[in-house]
């Protein structure tokens, strides 16, 4: 028996995509449930997070399920050299639905392969963040209405942000239209570019974040120049502080335009901003834990 | 050509077993790693800086008593794409293989990211052939792309 687990977006299809949304909405409606009574989901975040592994914990304990787990590696045998495949086996036998944060790229994929029990991906280093991607879209929805036709301006490191790659993979069943505001240094990747060309998603690409470049935009999706991704420290200079939301900037953006970001911030958006009512980020970390409840649920067959 | 290879299998002498010709003479060792023949029990001879018309120098194998498989013979076409297999029966040329990109491999290739899982843990990696035509695979597990010719063989 196949045992399912969620690794990467494209583990889900446009319907099933649709239904953990409407799965997401009515835990939005009632949070607290006793669905998840009398089981235990263990989140293992071999790196640190404090959202990701908060709101998860908080979607499992308003279902009334519990959880073990650890929040850093350095209390784990992974420091005696156990293998993950080992770790994984143990924690089988103890939950019955194990969330993995993981810095080595994969890992989620290869313990969905030697658990016995479903995995939920929470971050594999560079490469998927599945239940991310998911409240961004329950975001996208409940704040616009819909899903289809929608123009989303991404702007940031379009490089390495596993965020936006995911999203415009799981946005492109639904016609979006995207603008890419990016350094150089940071654009997006070619491999993306085609595919929004194979499949007819139309785009602009822009270097600069001005009015002009956001005035068409629904959703603009703000994202965290990392430091760390820089091997030339004076190209990160350069670019980090180009890139930051001002209440200036919205003026004249359209009314029904909301702004995400998948957090942590640091001075990409100024903080007067946040007062702003098209400012959604906040909110945004908050339906994560109703995106969480379906995807988990989900998975459990409940 | 045919006639050159006529020539190569005679001087063998090669009653039963597999020939695979026109390998570029830098892969020799990489094919034989990657169809595990340094693992084989069987009688084996390798020919290496041998003249050729269409390669500058050709390398040669030549297994006696194992027929390759398809996806044996798959597994070439990541290393020497224009090889030629050839299964000898009662010393005739009674099969010539063609190579096709297999649509995943197994083992045999290392994944080129240092954060891949299989870069990390002892396990097999495991690739998908996305583009045969361009030659791209991805990585099952970090799901990083990789041109044919940044494949490291393990």
């Amino acid at each position: 028996m196949e045992i399912k687990s969620l690794v990467s977006i494209s583990d889900y299809s446009k319907e099933k995509i649709l239904q953990i949304l409407d799965k997401a909405a009515e835990f939005e409606k009632n949070p607290n449930q006793k669905i998840l009574d009398g089981k235990v989901v263990a989140t293992l975040f071999f790196e640190p997070s404090t959202r990701t592994r908060l709101s998860f914990e908080t979607a499992v304990n308003r279902l009334g399920g519990r959880v073990i787990g650890f929040a850093d590696k350095s209390t784990t045998s992974g420091t005696k050299g156990e293998t993950l495949k080992d770790t994984i086996k143990m924690v089988s036998n103890y939950a019955d639905l194990i969330v993995m944060r993981n810095p080595i790229e994969g890992a989620a994929r290869y313990a969905s392969e030697v658990a016995s029990v479903p995995v939920v991906n929470a971050g594999d280093g560079a490469n998927q963040h599945p239940t991310q991607t998911m409240l961004d879209l329950y975001s996208i929805k409940k704040t616009q209405g819909r899903l289809e036709n929608i123009n989303i301006c991404m702007v940031g490191d379009l490089k390495y942000g596993r965020t936006v790659h995911s999203l415009l993979m799981a946005m492109s069943h639904f016609s979006p239209t995207f603008t890419f505001i990016a350094p150089d240094e940071l654009k997006m990747p070619e491999e993306y570019k085609m595919f929004c060309k194979e499949h007819n998603i139309p785009f602009k690409e822009y270097s600069e974040l001005n009015e002009a470049n956001i005035a068409d935009a629904d959703i603009l999706y703000m994202t965290r120049v990392q430091k760390e991704r820089f091997t030339d420290l004076f190209e990160y200079e350069k670019v980090k502080n180009i890139y930051i939301l001002k209440n200036s900037l919205l003026e004249n953006t359209k009314p029904n335009l909301r702004i995400l970001h998948p957090l942590p911030r640091v001075n990409e958006i100024e903080q007067e901003v946040d007062e702003n009512e098209k400012a959604y980020y906040f909110e945004q970390a908050r339906n994560g834990v109703f995106a969480r409840q379906a995807v988990i649920c989900d998975l459990l067959g409940l | 050509m045919e006639k050159d290879n006529k020539k190569e299998l005679k001087v063998a002498a090669l009653k039963n077993g597999t020939v695979i010709d026109h390998i570029p003479s830098d892969k020799l060792f990489n094919v034989i790693t990657i169809l595990k023949l340094d693992q084989c029990n069987c009688q084996m001879t390798f020919g290496i800086n041998l003249d050729s018309h269409r390669l500058n120098k050709k390398a040669i194998i030549k297994v006696a008593d194992k027929f390759l498989e398809q996806d044996e013979v798959n597994k070439v076409a990541l290393l020497a794409p224009n090889a030629k297999i050839n299964i000898i029966k009662d010393y005739e040329v009674v099969e010539k293989k063609t190579l096709e990109l297999p649509t995943e491999i197994k083992g045999a290739i290392k994944c080129i990211n240092p954060k891949c899982i299989t870069n990390n843990e002892p396990m097999f990696s495991k690739f998908i052939t996305i583009d045969k035509m361009k030659g791209l695979f991805r990585c099952y597990y970090c799901e990083r792309v990789i041109k044919s010719e940044d494949l490291i063989i393990e």
